[in-house]
């Protein structure tokens, strides 16, 4: 195989991994500052890719277009998943917030069985096999549009915790919980629209993964566990990481399924978190503990 | 087995030996179906009591027990097809590979000093990880599966474990009782209390001189080894495995919703737990076959329903406030 061939499926990875990094980087935010590992991820994700196929069926737009009213739903969700179910949580064991959301994931799942069925759903867009000519790279319209959108939103994101005051509170809660608690922050809000932001990035991410697969009710724990690699690869807590993990994850997968058979891909991403988690538990880009 | 019996007061003692009679009797009255019935919950029963040593007892949170289960059932099988190796000497084999398999995850896991969500998240790796090798084995059946020789009906053969579903009832009966014979002996010896005070405070349990490292590690071989013999005695009842149905992370969820909805850490809470879960399932999948709705994914939904339910009302699980109210005692589960 000639280099060009790699270098597309590199670039490929890369743009896949951008969406794969705002998902993540759902994850992380809940992670960061909630401090409770969303078990459920996955399963959102798979009941935001429904709402985008649904969205896209009934009104016959592009998926995009939907990226931000689904975002503000799934946001809406989160924020009341939280502070009706979670919230009350947090003072328990580990093992009980875990197996709370192991429950919400099971039903989200099993809930979207029994309305969908078991078969594939996909959209199909008039622009889905076009691609951009550079030379000898190609480059896919859908994935290139994704990739965007996914950065245009964790950017947004970004800004939102670096630059709003709402932001700097979350943050505060999250380098400090009694702290907070001690200057009067209404942390209980601010863990909901913590874990409303996390969900809504997944929202926009389903908006986006629709362009790029199907989704089956099942796909939900392995998003869950991709979300969980990508998350820990590039250091629980850290959103730069998340991004940069997800890219790394998208491309090593490409490259896997080229190189080996596109089966195995998810077999580098387990190996690489198995590695990650022996030899260097607070990620590649987190601060060490 | 009478430590056991001798050991409990008059009332625990009654309902142990009425619920084992009952249980010894039921293949006799049970009709097919209520017999598969029962199959599954004393499957649960024993697979939930094994991953209950390592997260009950231990306090490790494995979330890949489908991991061990899976390995007991595809070396027992293996043997059994590719060696001729009837199921009485495969087993302690599958035993033996899934304690090291177990041994061997818990002593990267504990030797770097992983916790929490980071070890639930390892076992969760592992487990993908081998499904998705496994898939890619020709020689174990590939994702298609392996496949054992079914046998004719009413043939019964207790060397190589090939007869219906009432030899099957009484070996899963003999392992249940066995492994709660087993788990009260290790929770009333040296290692349990070790457990036990590893599992409430591992830093004073260190100071206490209590070596961490070696009782994790001691956990994780036998839970695997126990849950193991699960995965064979369920390849040869089915007669098919499949990397996806053995290793599945769906799998490993099913292991564990028995100890937590009965009670974990406790010894009857996961038996209590997987009768009263297939029971209710198999109950809610009947009520719909009757009123002609097929939906499939509903008990899985009714499970987790549940489950949530118990986790936010009842954190300790079902057994510890009915043993009360039986007036069962409750300073042992």
């Amino acid at each position: 195989m000639s280099w060009d061939v790699y270098a597309n499926v590199v670039i490929g990875g890369i743009l896949t991994g951008l969406v794969y990094g705002l998902m993540a980087l759902g994850l992380s935010v809940i992670f960061g500052v909630v401090r409770v590992v969303n078990f459920a991820h996955g399963e959102m994700m798979m009941v935001a890719m429904y709402l985008a196929v649904l969205g896209c069926g009934t009104w016959g737009v592009d998926p995009l277009w939907l990226m931000l009213p689904l975002a503000a739903l799934m946001f809406v969700l989160g924020y009341a998943l939280q502070s009706l179910l979670v919230h009350p949580f947090m003072t328990r064991p580990d093992h009980a917030q875990f197996m709370l959301l192991v429950a919400v994931g099971m039903i989200l799942t099993n809930g979207a069985l029994i309305l969908f069925g078991p078969d594939a759903r996909g959209v199909q867009v008039d622009y889905a096999l076009d691609s951009f000519e550079f030379g000898p790279l190609l480059i896919d319209k859908v994935r290139l549009y994704a990739a965007l959108a996914a950065l245009a939103v964790a950017a947004a994101l970004f800004g939102f915790f670096r630059l709003s005051a709402t932001g700097k509170a979350i943050r505060a809660c999250a380098d400090n919980y009694r702290g907070a608690l001690v200057v009067g922050l209404d942390v209980r809000r601010l863990f909901a629209l913590t874990f409303g932001c996390g969900t809504a990035c997944v929202g926009a991410a389903g908006a986006m993964l629709v362009l790029l697969g199907d989704v089956t009710p099942s796909l939900g724990p392995a998003y869950t566990l991709l979300a969980f690699v990508i998350v820990i690869v590039g250091g629980l807590g850290s959103m730069a990481g998340a991004l940069v993990a997800g890219v790394l994850i998208g491309v090593s997968e490409a490259l896997a399924g080229l190189i080996l058979v596109p089966s195995m891909k998810s077999m580098v991403s387990f190996g690489l978190l198995i590695l990650v988690l022996l030899f260097r538990p607070q990620g590649l880009l987190g601060r060490s503990a | 087995m009478n430590s056991l019996v001798s050991a409990l007061p008059g009332r625990r003692r009654a309902g142990l030996i009425l619920a084992l009679g009952l249980l010894l009797a039921a293949p006799w009255v049970a009709g097919p179906y209520l017999l598969s019935v029962l199959v599954l919950a004393l499957y649960y029963a024993y697979v939930g009591q094994a991953w209950n040593v390592m997260m009950g007892f231990a306090g490790q949170l494995s979330l890949g027990h489908a991991l061990y289960v899976g390995l007991g059932a595809y070396v027992s099988a293996t043997l059994y097809l590719h060696a001729g190796l009837g199921p009485w000497a495969g087993v302690p084999i599958a035993a033996a590979v899934s304690a090291a398999a177990g041994a061997v995850i818990g002593f990267l896991a504990f030797r770097f000093g992983i916790g929490g969500v980071y070890f639930a998240l390892l076992t969760i790796a592992f487990a993908e990880f081998t499904r998705i090798g496994f898939e890619h084995v020709d020689w174990l059946g590939g994702a298609g599966g392996l496949f054992l020789p079914v046998v004719e009906r009413g043939h019964l053969d207790i060397v190589d474990l090939r007869g219906g579903p009432r030899l099957f009832y009484y070996v899963l009966l003999a392992l249940t009782v066995a492994a709660l014979w087993l788990c009260h002996r290790l929770r009333t010896s040296r290692i349990g209390y070790y457990w036990l005070a590893i599992r409430e405070d591992p830093e004073a349990a260190q100071a206490l001189g209590i070596d961490l490292f070696r009782y994790r590690v001691l956990a994780a071989a036998i839970s695997a080894a126990m849950a193991s013999v699960a995965g064979s005695v369920a390849a040869f009842y089915y007669n098919s495995l499949t990397p996806a149905d053995s290793f599945g992370s769906a799998k490993s969820i099913e292991i564990i919703l028995g100890p937590l909805v009965g009670g974990l850490g406790t010894l009857i809470g996961p038996i209590l737990g997987a009768f009263v879960l297939t029971g209710l399932g198999e109950a809610l999948r009947a009520l719909l076959d009757v009123t002609g709705h097929q939906v499939p994914g509903a008990t899985q939904l009714f499970y987790g329903l549940v489950l949530l339910l118990v986790i936010k009302y009842l954190p300790g699980g079902i057994w510890p406030g009915l043993a009360r109210h039986l007036g069962l005692g409750n300073r042992v589960g």
